[in-house]
């Protein structure tokens, strides 16, 4: 799903909507849910109408005699530019959310053209409309057909288009019963027939609730955003109260301060900035989330994707290519290993299975016999069978001789051998035993009477996996690999991966059990899962990821989706859970280090004409605070508050993308976000001021 | 000499911290100890008059909200009685002045601020109080009101190291019991520690007598009455409890109760022994003594650069001395420098310290006048206040003070490495950043209210003599250090008029009187409540080991995050009115 993945923010589909809807958002009933901008708001609203009446000529002044009091009226085009510049504030922080919104309306308005309005066959030959299908209706679907809701395939099998959800145009195999029997409404079947048993409630479908989530109206404030929400409600009542009794110390000290001042000084000290962005944030989260085709059914869940300690991966397909691979041939003594790999090769000619493939290959590149002809006469192949656990073939040469090569078991090929009047060499055992305390699967290879050698099978790790392991446990996090293999191959496997620890002989009851005894241990504990036994443990795991290839059974279980199918994908959803709480924590603390720079702005303006030594003084003692030489206590004011408003739409870009995430150790992360933005959010502003105060000042002659 | 005896101080201090904080958590964790064969007996026999309620395992645990119970229950009793005592002390006996009741809004504000461990002092000792108040009285809270502020920080930090949250152990979200926790702090940390101190300070000449007043032949051929009593036994607890009301109104720059530059420095060890050694205990408690000294380091760093300031200050003189030409520096720090209201035998090092030391800690003694600092001498008492008393701070609610800055930074901090915040392994969530939120800002909150009602209203002017920053530093003091429970004052305010120098004809201030014992009432017991209840919050909560990817509380890193917290969402509330005050007076030589 390309589309889907990198949209430019200034992307004029997305923009313009935005501007509207930032206009919209000012509606007091919206704003009121975020405290921070709703303050913003009240305070332009106030200084708008504190505009209106000096302009009009209704009030002269608001109660200060000046923004630096004690010389003249304030003038009018003062409280004007605050009250344009506080709207502003808001503004951009809508436009911020709104952005943030927009790239997931765009694909939520994709996904709802796909809704299409279907009516469904049913299993008697009725039709009913697809709204009003209910869980347990039966419904036919034929090629060509739309999936009209979500559901097990009961009967049949199928290949189905699922492009319009994941993005992938390759088709997929829907089966009745084991683990690839779940079919999402909205997708298309493109051969056969199945039987689809109704899973979802009207309207309750999958293809609604993704519809929901990008859109972001289910969105509800996750609780670590309600905890930072507190925070910064707080800080803007202590800040609201710090600005009230300035009026009465300004007094005492012999001069005045006017209301429009003083809701300038309120808005450059309470954090706006954090408030601002934070719920683009949280949006701007899921979204990275869904750009790489994870699905979260809630922010709550990615929320806690970032505290993960614990990550319980399958060894099938997850760690291990998922087959077996021929490694190595090991020849019995008097046996040449060329020998041994020409005779694998032959028995293993008609082993369509992974194993079987893998042992021709290695045969063919590593011992030569890429080339090498097939011998002359008829071959007859000899199944797999589970009676006789072993295949081959029997070669039956010109002149009427006959080789039978066979491969399989050990014990089987030791029968085999011995009811052909042949000895088991001494060597053999320990060569089986051998292959298994490494972690291997041995498979013996004999020639009539005469036992060849040993086939080591391997699991194969996928490449890279040690490095992402590596990664991992940089972040924090402990992997535990899952598999039902006897201990010794597990640990053998596990070793090679690089994983932390290993849970054998798995059961789903077993797996359960490690998850309980690692959150009763207070780890939080994430896991991939796609099969209907998978069920019980991904409800219980704090992230639990379940594959859009897996059972309804395990997709209802799971609080994510990943539409890839990829169960390596937990690592980057950590990242991303990571991430958003970082970008949270550097922006609220970019925030309040602005204040001490804002302080330095405004104070010394609002002080200037405080404890005067002579009642005809220009300014007092405590104009020496100017230290970043301001133009005027006007132009100081404004150049603050601009600053305040300018530096949202500046920050946009890293609330949408996302602080950087180094896997680190969290006291080199800390180390760096201090310096960057608890460090920088105390100069940028110092520099930002007085470079906006030479326009204002210098330029504009305010 | 200023240096070396600060450095002096650290070191002794840090030599102190682990030995007391050692033997603090024994004592709360009901361990023996070396005193126990010694005050073993004491301790019973004040248990069995409590009537405890004990079962099979010892005295029965509180959960947080019985705890809070008993420590507001336990200082209602102490204000009411102390109520009735200073009340009625003219009929009481020990009254060797003969000294009537002071007014009823005088006394509310006494017995507010020594039931808090504040010991503001609107009156002046030796002629407003009989011995006995003195010493059943005042003395006795001294002794209580610190121990309260000790156990409720034994039992937050209980809560905070809690690991049982099995809901079938019925000691699973216990914070311990007041009663004993109460009794042994009494006991086994303060009683010995003031008797071994009190005999420090009669060795250096301090008084120590139940004898009254004297008549005294002074210089000029008159008489002057010379005031006595049990000095040196209230100068040890009124220090090592972070107290600070001393027995005569000039406090520590009394010769009687502070005779020697040794006794000034011996003065300041006790002031700083409990809320040092405290950090320590809370690292044995959490079982990790690097996060006592990470907090000690935090607490420490910022003492130091106030002390720095202050005495450099005091040293320089303020502008308006240099433009009298009245500093000559020499440079030593004895002489030269701004030496009005300093004791000649404590000079610029030893003046300047005391100050950071006892407003740094909610003590609030004084040894030299505040009001004679230079601007920005003044400016580090009230930093040391505006920060929340939490650079060492008062017994006990200097630390439980620094742990909800601690909750705070954790918040930040934790998101800032990625993960949702938590401390000592339990998550921060939205009702404790909701309850630090509280505690933490509502010092600040209330304390910017009072001052504004102090000198924007007509009945807050009356209390105050002067005009000018000077006049506006002296009424933000009066709430800023009654709002911290700290008692020591800019002068200059005040809610007690005394026009014959004793109780004869006197009369209080009641708006000022009200509102200083209101706001030392609830600056007090709010925030205990508020950390309280967090404690029980976290008691119950499952601790997540620690890893590699978890923000480590105990590291220098933190240390900075967490006095950058401090100072921004603690202190900074408070810069208009630094500037307004002090600030003024360190930019202008012009008198206002």
């Amino acid at each position: 799903m390309t589309e889907r993945r990198d949209r430019s923010l200034l992307d004029p589909s997305i923009l313009r909507p935005a501007l509207v809807q930032s206009l919209v958002k000012l509606d007091p009933r919206v704003q009121v849910r975020n405290p921070v901008m709703f303050v913003v708001e009240l305070g332009a609203v106030v200084t708008t109408a504190i505009w209106i009446g000096q302009a009009t000529g209704i009030s002269a002044n608001d109660g200060g005699a000046g923004a630096g009091g004690g010389n003249g009226a304030q003038p009018a085009w003062f409280a004007f530019v605050v009250a344009l510049w506080l709207w502003l504030t808001v503004v951009f922080a809508n436009v911020a959310e709104a952005l943030a919104e927009g790239r997931g309306k765009a694909q939520a308005d994709a996904l709802r053209a796909m809704r299409t309005e279907t009516s469904a066959r049913m299993r008697d030959g009725s039709e009913k409309a697809a709204a009003d299908l209910r869980p347990g209706d039966v419904v036919v679907v034929e090629a060509g057909d739309v999936i009209p809701g979500d559901g097990t395939v009961v009967e049949g099998i199928a290949s189905v288009d699922e492009s319009a959800i994941t993005g992938e145009s390759a088709p997929v195999i829907r089966e009745a019963g084991g683990d690839r029997s779940a079919v999402t409404g909205g997708t298309r079947v493109l051969s056969d027939r199945i039987l689809v048993e109704i899973t979802q409630e009207p309207g309750g479908s999958f293809l609604d609730r993704m519809i929901a989530l990008v859109e972001g109206a289910a969105r509800r404030k996750t609780p670590n955003e309600v905890a930072l929400g507190i925070l910064l409600a707080g800080l803007s009542i202590v800040f609201l109260i710090v600005v009230v009794t300035l009026r009465p110390f300004v007094t005492f000290s012999g001069s005045t301060v006017s209301a429009t001042t003083l809701i300038a000084l309120l808005v450059a000290l309470i954090p706006t900035t954090i408030g601002a962005l934070l719920s683009a944030i949280g949006i701007a989260g899921m979204d990275r989330l869904v750009r790489r085709n994870v699905l979260a059914l809630s922010g709550r869940a990615v929320e806690a994707s970032g505290d993960v300690d614990v990550l319980l991966l399958d060894k099938t397909g997850t760690i291990t290519l998922g087959n077996r691979q021929a490694t190595a041939f090991l020849a019995m003594p008097g046996v040449g290993i060329d020998d041994l790999a020409a005779a694998a090769r032959l028995a293993s000619l008609s082993d369509e299975t992974p194993e079987g493939r893998s042992i021709v290959v290695l045969a063919e590149e590593q011992h030569g016999l890429a080339d090498a002809p097939y011998p002359d006469g008829t071959m007859e192949f000899v199944p797999f069978t589970a009676q006789t656990r072993m295949s081959g073939v029997d070669v039956e040469a010109l002149d009427g001789a006959v080789r039978s090569l066979r491969k399989g078991a050990g014990d089987a090929l030791v029968r085999w051998v011995e009811d052909a009047g042949g000895a088991v060499p001494d060597d053999l055992r320990s060569t089986l035993d051998h292959v298994s305390g490494e972690g291997g699967t041995p498979l013996a290879v004999a020639e009539g009477d005469r036992v060849l050698g040993v086939i080591y099978l391997k699991d194969v790790v996928k490449p890279g996996m040690r490095e992402r392991f590596d990664r991992l446990r940089a972040m924090g996090i402990r992997t535990i690999m899952v598999t039902g293999d006897n201990r010794l191959t597990a640990a053998k496997i596990g070793e090679e991966a690089g994983v932390d620890d290993v849970l054998a002989e798995a059961t789903p009851e077993r797996k359960l059990d490690l998850i309980k005894e690692q959150q009763a241990g207070g780890r939080l504990v994430a896991m991939t899962g796609d099969g209907t036994n998978d069920a019980p443990a991904l409800a219980q795991a704090d992230v639990g990821v379940a594959m859009n290839t897996g059972t309804q059974a395990a997709r209802e279980a799971g609080n994510m989706v990943d539409l890839d199918s990829n169960p390596t994908k937990l690592i980057e959803i950590v990242e991303v859970g990571k991430q958003l709480l970082i970008t949270r924590g550097a922006l609220t603390t970019f925030s309040i280090a602005n204040d001490i720079a804002k302080y330095f702005a405004i104070l010394p303006a609002i002080f200037a004409g405080v404890w005067l030594a002579n009642p005809g003084d220009g300014e007092g003692p405590l104009a020496k605070l100017n230290i970043m030489d301001l133009g005027t206590p006007e132009s100081a004011i404004i150049s603050a508050i601009v600053f305040n408003a300018v530096v949202i739409p500046l920050l946009v870009p890293i609330a949408l993308r996302g602080v950087q995430y180094r896997p680190v150790g969290a006291n080199a992360l800390l180390r760096r976000n201090m310096l960057v933005y608890g460090l920088g959010g105390i100069v940028a502003p110092f520099i930002g001021i007085k470079l906006i105060d030479l326009v204002v000042h210098g330029l504009l002659g305010a | 000499m200023a240096w070396v005896q600060l450095a002096l101080l650290l070191a002794v201090v840090i030599a102190i911290t682990p030995l007391l904080g050692g033997y603090m958590a024994k004592v709360f964790a009901g361990d023996r100890v070396v005193l126990s064969p010694v005050l073993g007996p004491l301790e019973r026999t004040l248990l069995r008059l409590i009537r405890v309620r004990r079962d099979e395992d010892g005295p029965i645990g509180q959960d947080w909200k019985a705890y809070a119970k008993s420590v507001l229950l336990f200082s209602l009793g102490s204000w009411l009685v102390l109520y009735l005592l200073l009340r009625l002390q003219g009929s009481l006996p020990a009254n060797e002045t003969d000294l009537g009741a002071a007014p009823w809004d005088v006394s509310f504000n006494t017995v507010s601020s020594f039931v808090t461990n504040t010991n503001w002092q609107y009156y002046a000792g030796e002629t407003t109080l009989s011995n006995l108040s003195q010493m059943v009285g005042l003395t006795v809270q001294n002794f209580v009101s610190a121990a309260v502020g000790i156990v409720v920080l034994i039992a937050v930090v209980r809560g905070i190291a809690a690991r049982s949250t099995d809901p079938a152990d019925r000691r699973a979200g216990s914070l311990g019991n007041f009663w004993v926790d109460l009794v042994r702090a009494v006991v086994y940390v303060l009683l010995p520690i003031s008797i071994v101190g009190a005999l420090v300070f009669v060795t250096q000449g301090a008084l120590q007598t139940l004898g009254g007043p004297t008549e005294l032949a002074n210089v000029t051929g008159g008489t002057q009455t010379l005031f006595r009593g049990p000095v040196a036994s209230q100068e040890a607890i009124k220090l090592l409890g972070t107290n600070g009301g001393g027995f005569f109104n000039v406090n520590s720059a009394m010769p009687f109760e502070n005779p020697t530059a040794f006794a000034n420095f011996f003065s300041m060890v006790l002031v700083l022994a409990i809320p040092a050694a405290l950090t320590s205990t809370y690292g044995r408690m959490v079982g990790n003594r690097r996060q006592g000294w990470a907090v000690f380091g935090a607490m420490a760093l910022m003492f130091v650069v106030l002390a720095v300031v202050i005495t450099v200050a005091e040293q320089h003189g303020s502008p308006a001395q240099h433009a009298a030409g009245l500093v000559t520096s020499s440079g030593d720090g004895t002489t030269g420098g701004n030496l009005v209201g300093k004791e000649q035998r404590f000079g610029i090092g030893g003046s300047g310290l005391f100050n950071t030391v006892t407003t740094a800690t909610s003590t609030g003694a004084v040894n030299s006048s505040m009001e004679s600092l230079t601007g920005l001498g003044g400016l580090v008492p009230m930093i040391g206040m505006g920060t929340s008393e939490v650079i060492f701070g008062g017994v006990g609610s200097g630390l439980y003070g620094m742990l909800l800055f601690i909750i705070l930074a954790v918040f930040i901090g934790g998101l800032m490495v990625g993960r949702t915040p938590e401390l000592h392994g339990k998550k921060i969530e939205a009702r404790e950043i909701k309850l630090a939120m509280l505690g933490a800002l509502y010092m600040p909150f209330t304390v910017l209210v009072t001052t504004a009602l102090a000198v924007g209203t007509d009945h807050g002017k009356v209390s105050n003599y002067n005009g000018g920053p000077q006049g506006f530093s002296e009424s933000f003091y009066a709430y800023l250090s009654q709002g911290n429970n700290n008692g020591s004052a800019f002068a200059g305010y005040t809610g007690y008029v005394q026009p014959n120098g004793d109780p004869d004809g006197s009369f209080g201030i009641t708006f000022a009187d009200l509102l200083g014992g209101l706001a030392m009432l609830f600056n007090r017991f709010f925030p205990i409540l508020v950390v309280l209840a967090i404690a029980g919050s976290l008691a119950r909560k499952k601790a997540a080991p620690a890893g590699p990817g978890t923000l480590r509380t105990d590291s220098p890193t933190f240390v900075v995050l967490l006095i950058g917290v401090i100072v921004l969402v603690g202190a900074l509330t408070f810069f208009p009115a630094f500037l307004l005050g002090p600030v003024v007076q360190s930019l202008t030589g012009h008198l206002y």
